[in-house]
């Protein structure tokens, strides 16, 4: 028996072994004062650190690599500032349903509440932004806390969750008592079932349909339902539109895959939508960039939403049946309540529907020698990598186009915030992936602002000695913005013009290798030159400066109501 | 889209520092103007009760009960307006009243089952309880005679059926959302 003053341990020591417990293997984090316990601590468990920059880096990696990966992601930070930082990566995990746990450190809780040094009331501060977070003041609670934080990211609908931990209560010590019995919380229910009768009803709905579109989300991803839809279509015969986040989740390859619908959506997803008679959306809310107008939006359809979170119900689009649960679950409902169906004239229709159309535009951007379309980037880059790689997008034009033209067949290989549409968030995102799969080819595509918003995790990138792809698409324009501007603000470029520092001399300032591409011919080559040189690298694709994406669907626009990209660029017969 | 009218929720939270603040939060948030709120203790250890009065539709009163439940400190919500509840406020209300109006003032106390609890050279305080719509009846007759100050409490509410809270406070009912979408 062991003496009971060796079974001690410090409310630090019990939180590396709560997180160990969950399986945690790494954490993002940053040291400071009110956190220093558990860095000391740290030293002698098995979890690994990884030292950002600064700690939105931290939160944006935690949720690459729950992205990624699936499990719950974990990021570490002292009190106050510390904290603060991480809101934004908080809110972007929040806005897209990511399984995050944020550790800060808070001070001692005889100080709590005099504005001591490095003070700040986190709970209070990220309480609308956190599916739920907690303020632990005793050793005792630190374990059953860590356990309960888990459970609720990654239960239900996940989210992140922060537990703010005093110092004080980080020093204490106790004999610890880790339990591994189910949590059970007295008012949480996050899991849901849909009636049987209202799943009848939902196939017989279907099995009327004669125009059907599928509107396929992001819960598709998260609940791993990807290969059930496939089985799904096989057997219904309908055709699948995605939302940005919802990419990959059905492969972009199928016959009945459509593409991305929305803002920056295929012309012919949208007007098929719009004279859609049964919308099943699975998985996703109906997000004002999925929409348009909702006055117009899709009148002459019934809606059957399938979702795992009652509040989404009715928040957007009145819909005539709601399947309340997990997407999976009711999938393998309706697989079985279905019969098959063949609606030959509504594919014809629209296949007719196709005549004007991104993928066009791409054979029609004029291929001289001395221009480069980040359209024409984002395509060769699907086409070398066999629409293989992972990407993570930032937030811009360079994230339509990655969308419009880089195919995702497999889920969980796009990673982009598409809620709170942060940027700065591909390349931290990006560097916590990597510790999720440590041997997938990843690509960063990021504009050229997005990317100095958190450049400084080139470093850690460099310190962790891990392998990445970065693509800047670098067109000297905060590009979204301008694009804005140039439709809506009689081209009154305000604010957007950007000088940024020679990106391939600040990767080489790293120790990592930097590359630039000018010209469409290069590209091929440098891409291949990248995949085969280890460490990070950066391309700077310097590409044409004033592009802008299309079609577009202006904000609160009808969806069918779209800006076509405008002749000379484009000639193609079949326009209207 | 049915008609906004004023709606009350009883909500059973857990008793536990903060959780008034994630309620209220969540009706700030979703930009919901509460009418009144009030919260006390409940028979049951470590039950608080809230009684939220507030205008809405079908749809807002639906989705303020779904979000309602997915605060983690939430045990269950009841949206009562379509159930046979009692409500009752209370309310103090200070009126300007010398020797000559007194009696008029206390006159009036009386019609509506007002009790007089001080009274002062210059004014007098009144205690009544009862719904909304009584309090401001009376709050409309006392003000020609100069109301100096009042507060009220907002409403608790109960529902009149003995089995209206349920058995076991411990198993929420499951959030509205499936069946009724369309209803």
């Amino acid at each position: 028996m062991t003496d009971p003053a060796n079974r001690m341990r410090t409310g630090a020591q019990i939180l590396w072994e709560a997180l160990h417990r969950e399986g945690v293997e790494v954490v993002f984090g940053y040291p400071g004062g009110a956190i220093m316990p558990a860095y000391d601590a740290l030293l002698e468990s098995p979890v690994k650190h990884v030292l950002v920059r600064h700690e939105q880096g931290a939160a944006h990696m935690a949720d690459g690599y729950a992205r990624a990966s699936g499990k719950v992601g974990v990021a570490v930070a002292t009190s106050g500032p510390g904290a603060t930082n991480l809101v934004t990566g908080i809110a972007t995990a929040m806005l897209d349903s990511v399984p995050i746990v944020c550790i800060t450190g808070q001070v001692s809780s005889r100080v709590i509440g005099t504005d001591a040094f490095q003070e700040t009331d986190i709970t209070g501060v990220t309480l609308p932004i956190t599916k739920h977070n907690y303020l632990v003041t005793h050793v005792d609670q630190i374990a059953p806390t860590i356990r309960e934080a888990f459970y609720v990211a990654r239960s239900g609908r996940p989210g992140p969750v922060l537990v703010d931990i005093t110092k004080d209560a980080q020093q204490a010590k106790m004999e610890p008592v880790y339990s591994d019995a189910p949590v059970r919380l007295r008012g949480y229910r996050p899991d849901h079932r849909a009636p049987r009768e209202d799943l009848a009803r939902a196939a017989a709905m279907i099995d009327a349909a004669k125009r059907p579109v599928i509107l396929a989300g992001h819960g598709i991803v998260k609940a791993e339902a990807s290969a059930l839809l496939a089985e799904f279509v096989a057997k219904t015969g309908i055709p699948v539109a995605s939302t940005l986040l919802g990419l990959g989740g059905f492969p972009a390859s199928h016959d009945l895959a459509l593409g991305m619908m929305g803002m920056h959506g295929e012309a012919w997803v949208n007007k098929a939508i719009q004279e859609a008679d049964l919308l099943v959306a699975l998985g996703m809310r109906f997000d004002d960039r999925v929409t348009g107008n909702l006055e117009t939006y899709a009148v002459n359809a019934k809606k059957i939403h399938c979702e795992l979170d009652p509040a989404e119900i009715n928040k957007n689009v009145r819909v005539d049946l709601a399947l309340v649960g997990d997407v999976k679950d009711t999938l393998a409902s309706l697989l079985t309540l279905t019969t098959k169906t063949v609606r030959h004239g509504w594919l014809d229709r629209i296949g007719s529907l196709k005549g004007d159309s991104a993928v066009r535009d791409i054979q029609q951007m004029p291929h001289d020698q001395d221009r480069l379309f980040a359209a024409h980037v984002m395509h060769d880059l699907w086409r070398i990598t066999e629409g293989k790689a992972l990407v993570v997008s930032d937030v811009g034009q360079h994230q339509m186009w990655e969308a419009q033209y880089y195919k995702h067949d497999y889920p969980r290989k796009l990673i982009t915030s598409g809620g709170l549409g942060t940027m700065g968030f591909a390349l931290p995102a990006a560097i916590g992936a990597r510790f999720a799969m440590p041997d997938e080819e990843i690509w960063v595509v990021v504009g050229d602002g997005g990317f100095q918003m958190t450049a400084c995790e080139l470093s850690t990138a460099a310190q962790e000695g891990i392998k990445l792809n970065i693509a800047i698409i670098n067109n000297g324009y905060l590009g979204m913005v301008r694009q804005w501007q140039q439709f809506f603000y009689d081209g009154r470029y305000s604010a957007t013009p950007l000088r940024s520092p020679d990106f391939v001399k600040l990767a080489e300032a790293h120790g990592l290798t930097g590359l630039r591409v000018t010209k469409r011919d290069e590209v091929e080559s440098v891409v291949a030159q990248a995949r085969a040189t280890p460490g990070v690298v950066v391309i700077d694709f310097r590409v044409e400066q004033e592009d802008s994406v299309y079609p577009m669907v202006p904000a609160g626009a009808d969806l069918h109501d779209m800006i076509r990209r405008p002749s000379p660029i484009v000639e193609t017969a079949a326009d209207e | 889209m049915s008609q906004s009218r004023l709606r009350t929720f009883i909500a059973y939270v857990e008793d536990l520092p903060g959780v008034l603040n994630r309620v209220t939060s969540l009706f700030r948030r979703r930009s919901y103007n509460i009418g009144s709120l009030t919260v006390g203790r409940t028979h049951e250890a470590g039950v608080s009760r809230m009684t939220i009065v507030m205008e809405a539709d079908d749809d807002d009163a639906r989705r303020i009960e779904a979000n309602l439940y997915k605060l983690v400190n939430v045990l269950r919500v009841d949206d009562t307006t379509k159930r046979a509840t009692v409500a009752r406020e209370l309310a103090l209300i200070k009126v300007r009243a010398d020797a000559a109006s007194r009696p008029s003032v206390m006159q009036v106390c009386e019609v509506f089952r007002a009790r007089v609890i001080d009274v002062g050279p210059e004014a007098l305080i009144c205690e009544i309880t009862g719904t909304a719509d009584k309090i401001d009846g009376l709050v409309d007759v006392l003000l020609p005679f100069g109301v100096v100050e009042m507060v009220r409490t907002g409403a608790v509410a109960m529902v009149r059926s003995a089995e209206a809270r349920g058995r076991d406070s411990d198993l929420p009912q499951a959030p509205p959302g499936a069946s009724d979408a369309a209803a």
